[in-house]
């Protein structure tokens, strides 16, 4: 069993949904991300999701955009990350998911890099640009090693869903809204009415994290009622890591996974 | 390779897409099979193209020129004549026919030079269509002809201030906005790129560019072109000059902008310079630094100015049918000079690209071969850019 699964089935145990961090690696610097680690952790985040910059990041907003941005002029390198990961992995168990893009991955070779990625700790990846229809080579690199997260959002068929299911392991990740990350746009009856119909087509084969735009503690609250096993919270992370000075950095963020995490426990 | 069914020109191509995208590019890809081949859109495609945007356009014997050289016959494919000075007309009107057909209200469009940008204006003005253009920050700036010349349109014109600043950026703007607003929005891309069925779409639009030289040639010289040389940047006038000639024995040359140099870093040579990878849906040559980080670019170009290159392109590259060469931003500017002055006709700096490769290529061969250089627009947009440099370098 994977961390993630692990995870999964651990909080189930306890009535509890999921709280999945997403952080960007080595914004604002890689201190300041291990200090973002404790906090996630003190404050009781389940999963944690470690943003590796890309030069083009065509499905973030300007939030991630920037936070990219600066980590890559920050000198963030692939071996940077990986020893940055090590040294998360001494600390906590965590289950660590890698988002990035396929050409990070694609450039170094699929197997090499998915093989790197987990002997330095990472359980999973999620790739926003990497469709189904492309992900032979990836999937065979990834098998028995690490969980591959596909996305599906609110327009995705139902015979699609069937299909993206089926290759994803660890959950499926189900963008919030129409959009790229980082939008307020409230919450939509369209989404309320995705995340019913994933759960009907997947069966409770699988847990559904919902994501994009997701940023307070009732924003996570409405997502749960109507059945997300999962909620991600990722650029509200990026804004408040961007205004607190280093030394309140973890406090802060444990206080803010605290807030959020106390909605994923139900009665 | 006619089309492409999973979307691959061997192993160039496909759809790395957000998740979102897919029900948009599935409807696409499913309208434009229905309508590539139907009667009543070519008809009515044929007749925009002819009594709106020019066609066909003239094949011009550069007598001047090539007399100038000594050496093979250099015809020009004027596409410089078409309405709005450039080929992007013959994509954009097939393009936005075909969102109408697919009841899109809303257009929106990335440009480099803005000639894309301008002949999406054109064409949405003309189909009754709402056109949003995202435009690098920098290009904004080298080519404001083109931005004044949109919002005369009554486009509405995004500076695009992410990343190089430039075309690259541009389309990752336009991405995130289709991905916003997909129901409601078509996203008319301008060059043989992004995800399938992009490129072979673009391609066919464009490709009456070289089925034209084709017929042109054969009233000539009763055959086909010796050699066929055209500018790359995403690469649209190329492919369409080169696809329907792919099948013959003729010579093909895409000419890349080499900006400074291929040495130095600042240039744009996709295939000449650059590695396998991911950008923007599609498998492609790019140019990237070791870690598959996108490296930005240079030409002086803004056309060309581009860190990746069509997927049909990188497939002829690695079968070797088509040579890609490249010339620098100098052999560029004395390439528009030299076309200006012998011939009284200004190019674009993009197709200046073709022209310095066509002076070189020209020498070499004999009176009796024939070079067919595609123009791909004309150089109004670029006059004050060219004084700049001249005056910089003290050339006048």
């Amino acid at each position: 069993m994977t961390r993630i699964k692990e995870k999964f089935a651990e909080l189930d145990g306890k009535n509890q949904k999921a709280l999945i961090a997403y952080i960007m690696a080595g914004f604002p610097n890689e201190k300041a991300t291990l200090s973002t680690v404790r906090g996630l952790v003190k404050g009781g985040a389940d999963i944690i999701e470690l943003g590796f910059p890309f030069s083009d990041p065509l499905a973030d907003g300007p939030v991630i955009q920037n936070a990219s941005t600066i980590s890559l002029n920050n000198g963030t390198t692939i071996s940077k990350f990986f020893s940055l990961v090590k040294k998360i992995r001494k600390e906590t168990d965590i289950p660590l998911i890698l988002m990035t893009y396929t050409n990070i991955l694609y450039h170094k070779g699929y197997s090499k890099f998915i093989t790197d990625a987990k002997n330095a700790g990472i359980d999973g990846f999620i790739l926003p640009d990497m469709s189904i229809e492309e992900s032979k080579e990836y999937l065979k690199a990834a098998k028995n090693k690490s969980d591959t997260l596909f996305l599906i959002s609110p327009n995705t068929s139902k015979t699609r869903i069937q299909k993206i299911s089926k290759v994803s392991t660890g959950f499926l990740y189900l963008v919030a809204v129409y959009g790229t990350t980082g939008v307020k746009t409230g919450i939509k009856n369209y989404t309320l009415q995705a995340i019913k119909n994933v759960k009907k087509q997947t069966k409770g084969n699988i847990p559904i994290g919902v994501g994009f735009g997701v940023s307070t503690p009732d924003d996570v609250k409405k997502y749960i009622k109507v059945g997300a096993d999962a909620v991600i919270v990722g650029s509200a992370y990026l804004k408040l890591i961007e205004k607190t000075p280093q030394n309140k950095l973890e406090l802060k963020i444990a206080l803010f996974t605290r807030s959020l995490k106390k909605q994923t426990i139900l009665k | 390779m006619r089309y492409p069914k999973n979307g691959r020109f061997g192993e160039f191509g496909g759809k790395y897409i957000p998740e979102t995208l897919v029900p948009a590019i599935e409807e696409l890809e499913e309208n434009y099979l229905k309508f590539k081949d139907d009667k009543k859109f070519k008809t009515e495609l044929d007749y925009y193209l002819k009594v709106y945007a020019g066609r066909p356009t003239p094949l011009y014997y550069a007598k001047n020129l090539s007399e100038k050289i000594g050496g093979a016959k250099i015809y020009l494919k004027r596409e410089d004549l078409l309405h709005g000075g450039a080929h992007k007309i013959n994509n954009t009107l097939g393009q936005a026919l075909l969102a109408k057909k697919m009841n899109k209200k809303r257009i929106i469009a990335e440009t480099g030079a803005g000639q894309h940008g301008v002949a999406t204006a054109m064409a949405c003005a003309a189909l009754g269509l709402k056109a949003e253009v995202y435009m690098g920050y920098k290009d904004t700036i080298r080519q404001k002809l083109n931005v004044y010349r949109m919002n005369m349109l009554g486009c509405k014109v995004h500076p695009v201030k992410s990343g190089s600043k430039t075309l690259k950026d541009a389309i990752n703007e336009a991405i995130r906005d289709w991905i916003t607003n997909v129901e409601s929005t078509y996203y008319l891309l301008g060059s043989a790129v992004g995800p399938h069925p992009y490129p072979v779409m673009v391609r066919d639009f464009q490709s009456v560019i070289g089925d034209e030289i084709k017929s042109q040639m054969k009233k000539i010289n009763n055959k086909t072109p010796d050699c066929v040389i055209a500018c790359v940047g995403g690469g649209s006038n190329a492919i369409g000059t080169f696809y329907p000639l792919i099948d013959t024995n003729t010579e093909m040359i895409g000419v890349e902008a080499a900006g400074k140099g291929l040495k130095s870093k600042l240039h744009s040579a996709t295939l000449s310079a650059g590695s396998k990878g991911v950008l923007h849906g599609m498998m492609t040559y790019l140019l990237q630094d070791k870690e598959g980080q996108i490296t930005e670019t240079h030409s002086i170009s803004a056309g060309l100015d581009y860190p990746g290159v069509g997927p049909e392109h990188s497939y002829y590259k690695d079968t070797k049918r088509i040579k890609y060469h490249s010339a620098t931003d100098v052999e560029v500017i004395d390439a528009f000079l030299l076309l200006t002055r012998t011939e009284g006709i200004i190019p674009a700096l993009e197709s200046s690209h073709a022209i310095a490769e066509a002076v070189k290529v020209a020498r070499k061969l004999k009176t009796s071969e024939s070079i067919v250089v595609t123009l791909s627009g004309r150089g109004d947009k670029d006059v004050e850019e060219v004084q700049n440099y001249l005056n910089k370098h003290d050339k006048n």
